[in-house]
């Protein structure tokens, strides 16, 4: 809401205020002032001219050589190059040591051999947004009224001796969508009265019912319409002020009817429209719903296919405005309209809301019934309408109004007592402080056995319950005066959920293992949505993707992870090491919301140890990833339960994948990208892994007990063996553990080769085994007992024995 | 043969003095102290002395070996240090050289902006509670005063998955949710999370963001207490400095509603380009809970009232780190994240 200081003085006395403090002040106190728009900043020698003679310039075709009075002795000759200058105009000319918006400083000037003292103004020249400017004028010259005086100061006729606030209106302050509403607002800051327009007219002996019949057959969409007929109008251009304060207020004038229900929507914040009574040709106006496929050609000029539940004016056989939306252009007011309905009405917010989301057509009338305009104001609108009407453009105002009303005016009673007031606020605010906030509100109350029983006015559609009327008196007491307290509960310890802790050792122990954490986006693709998912699932889809790529929600973190991959080696980071914590989500689980699963999952690619000066690069493997996969299982306390084995999952090497199972069930995946599926990316060899890591930290650890310190010596024995190819390590591992009897502490592999100087198909693997008792020294020959018993069983299962 | 031992001690030390390396020197001992040496010898030879010169003798074979022994010990250390100071030259190295990097990642921004929010909140004795990011219609809107056909809708459009879900839009139905499960007892809670809206993404703007909601809910929560919890969470998340100050504004589930700025942290107040010349930055929406939501979360609003606050981690890393595109957080370039690794402060 654009407000002009110019005109907000009609209705509140804020003298001695500057702009910027009565701004201040009105931010502090609640609504948000955007920017203090001083338009005549800048602005210098801007006056009143008069085109005394106007010919063409020999030297150029579109340029006029213009004589002009512009209150000196002798006229100035300026060159104009704009199509519509001609003599006799009266325009607004620029001097020499003028100064225009943006800086621009007009100096003499020779053009093409010809002297020019000045320049001859347009409205965007001066500053005026091109969206605001008369369409006569919008390509040329501003053309000011004959009865400007040459010489006189331009800034003042056309309106730029102002300041516009910008305000910023959150959606409960609807009332401030009008001037009167800021002026309401303005006096209960400033402590002021609040002076309204003037309504009252003259009326002619003819009544308006003679002229008009109305019948409203939506009465809930409905509730109130006022039709006031003005004859004997002439449509012209709207007086200098009148334009000036719309172009203000960022609406662009017209014609004198058109520009008068504007004025009064900027004025009371209630839309109104003038139909042209001839035009309507029947003398009826009907409001009803639409039938399903009715159509009407808005003032846009676009035709609109209407349904059944959007309300329409009619004039009792096809529609001729769209209820609170927009006019029909078969009715509107044209240069040789006569007579004119001014229609003043409540339309439900919800009818109009509805209408003008689904034509999508907002205009500034749709935003304030949408909002709910002032039930008490809505008449009053229609009389100052009139009354303009016949100020500005001769019109008569036929008697009476033709009115249709069951509309609820009611104000909203509100009882609360000082001591909520106070008790909401921390404060101490006296009784009599907060009747004055009232009064300066022009809330009417009473106080009642100490309470405060309040009516709020209807232009307020915020107020209605006993907390608005807290906020109303903090926010003019100033919350400056609220002290600071902390709140005094029930002392309840606070603290992560062991789930929320593990997580965070979950991402502070893969940041120490040399991954970095991103965050990509749920939304992908549907085509991507499902690749590398652990479990299958039906999509989620949204109903209106703003495109495909993010309209479904991922059931793998990798995607998107694989993207960031990508992005970073385009960009010459080619070692990338990223893992992600973030939910999946799995349609359809309970109450109709998909289930929504937390993993973990890394990427890795390039160069993973070395790189340094000292010793060669290694790049990443699989065992790399495995590893960290692996450490973060002992980190939760889960090594015990955790296995692996060969996995599969399309995207990924089908000769290196393994599937992560937790105590026999598969929580998640480690693999290298299969290499159609790097190149695809555009990637160098990738290893990846993802963890359901909702199962992972829910899953129970037993408490941590210390084992004493072995008192006694361990002994290590080494084995080394030849087997095929395919068996696998853990196979063998499994075998040792089942027959090295309970001695055994610990198996561990150290080396494997798989090299020329094995027979074809075979490979050797190397196994070091460690035996200790806690309670006494071992003896050789216990251990050469187990390590036998491992032989033979190992030999059982066709493991030659390497010496 | 006194005179043979005098003669016999200077050759010693000379041999002694002359030694350049322990090899040597221990040649010098072995020819000198040695079992088939000449001192031997003569002690070997005492023998054949007369009985009353013996004792005599042998004090003086006894000096002269003690002094030789002496000597030959000093020498050895000094040529053992010497050694050793050779050693050590030539095992030094160029301490100018990178040491061998220990490969770290780190956190996400957004991260380290969340867990100091939640440290801080969890030091007041808050709990941090989560919710789901698919919510329904009710837990997003209606449970927060929102019923539909609101105007306030308007101020956030959403994605919507059916007529009843749609990704949250906020992490408001955190508190809705646990509202439900705290069944009238008081409570102290955060919610940290992602949240969506219909946006299209530029600098300032992104479909998917994260947003940081708290509540609590007791008897006679006051905004005074809002107030105070609001400015030391201020103070310590932008220093001990900054002032707060609170501007009325609108959320349809708060009452009075308003939102937080705090004293410029880049020019203290006096205008700088972070404030925007104001001397002020708008960093949270907070208020007093409105009555109908509570009422829809089982508290009765004659006995219960609360406050909430709600802010984005974006914009306060934006702030805070000067971060110029909001993109930034969803690229996951490594030049950006990698940047949010050490201590501050």
């Amino acid at each position: 809401m654009k407000v002009s200081l110019n005109w907000l003085s009609d209705y509140v006395d804020y003298e001695g205020v500057e702009p910027a403090e009565l701004a201040e002040k009105i931010t502090r106190s609640g609504i948000e002032v955007d920017a203090v728009d001083n338009r005549s900043e800048g602005l210098k020698n801007i006056v009143v001219g008069h085109v005394l003679e106007c010919s063409q310039h020999p030297q150029a075709d579109k340029l006029n050589i213009c004589r002009v009075d512009v209150g000196e002795e002798e006229p100035s000759q300026i060159i104009c190059g704009a199509p519509n200058v001609a003599a006799g105009q009266k325009v607004v000319v620029a001097r020499p040591g003028a100064r225009l918006p943006g800086g621009v400083k007009i100096k003499k000037a020779k053009l093409r051999g010809e002297e020019s003292h000045g320049m001859i103004c347009s409205l965007q020249e001066l500053g005026f947004d091109g969206k605001v400017v008369p369409k006569a004028y919008a390509s040329g010259i501003y053309v000011l009224p004959e009865d400007a005086r040459p010489g006189e100061d331009a800034l003042g006729l056309l309106g730029l001796d102002d300041t516009v606030l910008e305000l910023d209106l959150t959606p409960n302050r609807s009332d401030a969508l009008s001037m009167l509403g800021v002026a309401y607002e303005t006096a209960a800051i400033l402590s002021k009265d609040v002076k309204l327009p003037e309504t009252a007219h003259e009326e002619a002996a003819e009544p308006a019912s003679g002229r008009l019949n109305l019948r409203v057959d939506a009465s809930e969409a409905n509730p109130l319409y006022a039709a006031k007929v003005v004859r004997n109008v002439k449509v012209g251009e709207s007086p200098e002020w009148l334009k000036a304060r719309l172009m203000a207020a960022g609406v662009r004038p017209l014609n004198n009817i058109v520009d008068i229900t504007n004025y009064v929507l900027m004025e009371y914040g209630q839309p109104l429209h003038a139909f042209d009574y001839d035009r309507l040709a029947t003398g009826e106006i009907v409001v009803r719903h639409a039938s399903d496929g009715e159509v009407i050609e808005t003032l846009d000029g676009t035709e609109r296919k209407l349904e059944p539940h959007h309300l329409v004016i009619t004039n009792g056989r096809e529609p001729v405005a769209l209820a609170g939306v927009m006019g029909g252009a078969n009715s509107e007011v044209h240069d040789g309209t006569t007579t004119v309905v001014i229609e003043a009405a409540y339309f439900s917010p919800a009818s109009v809301r509805k209408t003008s989301r689904e034509l999508g057509l907002r205009s500034d009338a749709s935003t304030r019934f949408e909002k709910g305009v002032d039930p008490n104001r809505v008449a009053e609108a229609g009389e100052r309408a009139a009354a303009l009407m016949a100020d500005l453009a001769g019109g008569e105002v036929l008697a009476g109004t033709v009115l249709f009303d069951e509309l609820d005016k009611e104000p909203k009673r509100v009882t609360v007592s000082p001591d909520f007031i106070n008790e909401r606020l921390g404060m101490k605010i006296p009784f009599e402080e907060m009747e004055e906030i009232l009064r300066r509100l022009q809330f009417p109350y009473e106080a009642v056995n100490g309470q405060f029983v309040i009516d709020a006015p209807t232009r307020r559609v915020d107020i209605s319950i006993p907390e608005d009327i807290v906020e109303e008196i903090a926010r003019l007491y100033g919350y400056d005066e609220i002290p600071a307290t902390l709140p005094v509960t029930e002392s309840i310890p606070g603290g992560l959920t062991p789930y929320q802790a593990k997580r965070r050792t979950v991402r502070r122990y893969l940041e120490g293992a040399g991954l970095y954490q991103a965050i990509t986006y749920s939304l992908t693709s549907e085509s991507e949505s499902q690749k590398f998912a652990l479990e299958t699932a039906p999509v989620t889809r949204l109903l209106m993707p703003m495109s495909e790529e993010r309209s479904t929600l991922r059931q793998s973190l990798l995607p998107h992870l694989l993207e960031a991959v990508t992005y970073n080696t385009a960009r010459q980071t080619n070692s990338v090491a990223l893992y992600e914590v973030g939910s999946v989500f799995l349609g359809e689980g309970e109450d109709g919301l998909p289930t929504e699963v937390e993993h973990a999952a890394g990427a890795v690619t390039g160069e993973w140890s070395g790189g340094g000066w000292q010793d060669g690069q290694k790049p990443v493997d699989f065992y790399a990833v495995k590893g960290i996969v692996e450490g973060l299982a002992e980190e939760l306390g889960l090594s015990e339960k955790l296995s692996f084995r060969k996995g599969e999952m399309d995207g990924l090497h089908p000769g290196r994948t393994a599937d992560v199972l937790l105590d026999g069930e598969r929580v998640g995946i480690i693999g290298q990208l299969h290499p159609s599926e790097q190149k695809a990316r555009d990637l160098k060899e990738t290893i990846v892994f993802e963890l359901n890591l909702q199962q992972l930290l829910r899953e129970e650890t037993e408490a941590l007990i210390y084992t004493p310190v072995p008192k006694f010596p361990s002994i290590s024995r080494d084995i080394a063996l030849v087997v095929p190819k395919a068996v696998q390590a853990a196979v063998l591992e499994n075998t040792i553990r089942t027959h090295a009897g309970k001695t055994l502490k610990d198996v561990r592999i150290f080396d494997v080769y798989e090299g020329d100087r094995m027979e074809e198909g075979m490979k050797s693997i190397a196994f070091s085994m460690t035996y200790l008792d806690p309670e006494r020294t071992l003896t050789d020959e216990e251990v050469s007992e187990a390590h036998k018993r491992i032989v033979s069983a190992l030999e059982a299962e066709g493991a030659q024995i390497r010496n | 043969m006194e005179q043979q031992l005098q003669q016999l001690k200077e050759e010693a030390l000379q041999a002694i003095a002359s030694a350049a390396d322990v090899k040597s020197l221990n040649d010098v001992r072995v020819k000198y102290l040695g079992k088939k040496g000449p001192v031997t010898d003569l002690l070997k030879g005492m023998g054949k002395l007369p009985a009353e010169e013996r004792p005599k003798m042998g004090a003086l074979v006894n000096e002269v070996r003690g002094e030789v022994t002496a000597e030959l010990e000093s020498r050895m250390a000094a040529l053992e240090e010497q050694a050793v100071a050779k050693k050590l030259e030539a095992e030094s190295i160029d301490v100018t050289l990178p040491g061998t990097a220990v490969k770290t990642g780190n956190h996400h921004p957004l991260t380290r902006i969340i867990e100091e929010i939640e440290d801080f909140f969890i030091s007041m004795g808050y709990e941090v509670a989560e919710g789901p990011e698919v919510e329904k219609d009710y837990y997003n809107f209606e449970a927060l005063n929102l019923p539909k056909g609101h105007p306030a809708r308007d101020m956030q459009d959403s994605f919507y998955i059916t007529e009843d879900i749609l990704l949250r839009t906020h992490t408001s139905p955190v508190q809705a949710r646990t509202m439900e499960v705290k069944e009238g007892k008081p409570f102290k809670i955060i919610c940290p999370g992602k949240v969506y809206r219909r946006d299209n993404d530029d600098a300032t703007h992104s479909h998917q963001f994260t947003q940081i909601e708290g509540l609590v809910v007791g008897e006679n929560i006051r905004m005074s207490d809002l107030k105070g919890t609001l400015d030391r969470f201020a103070k310590k998340m932008f220093g001990e400095d900054r002032e707060i100050r609170l501007r009325p504004s609108y959320f349809p589930f708060t009452e009075p509603s308003v939102e937080m700025d705090i004293s410029c942290f880049k020019c203290g107040g006096s205008g700088c380009n972070v404030c925007k010349k104001t001397g002020w930055i708008e960093i949270l929406g907070a208020g007093m809970v409105h009555p109908n939501v509570l009422r829809m979360g089982g508290y009765d609003p004659d006995v219960h009232s609360g406050f909430a606050f709600g802010m984005g981690p974006e914009r306060i890393a934006m702030l805070k780190y000067g971060i110029e595109d909001i993109r930034h957080f969803y690229t996951d370039d490594l030049r950006f994240i990698g940047q949010f690794r050490r201590t501050e402060g």
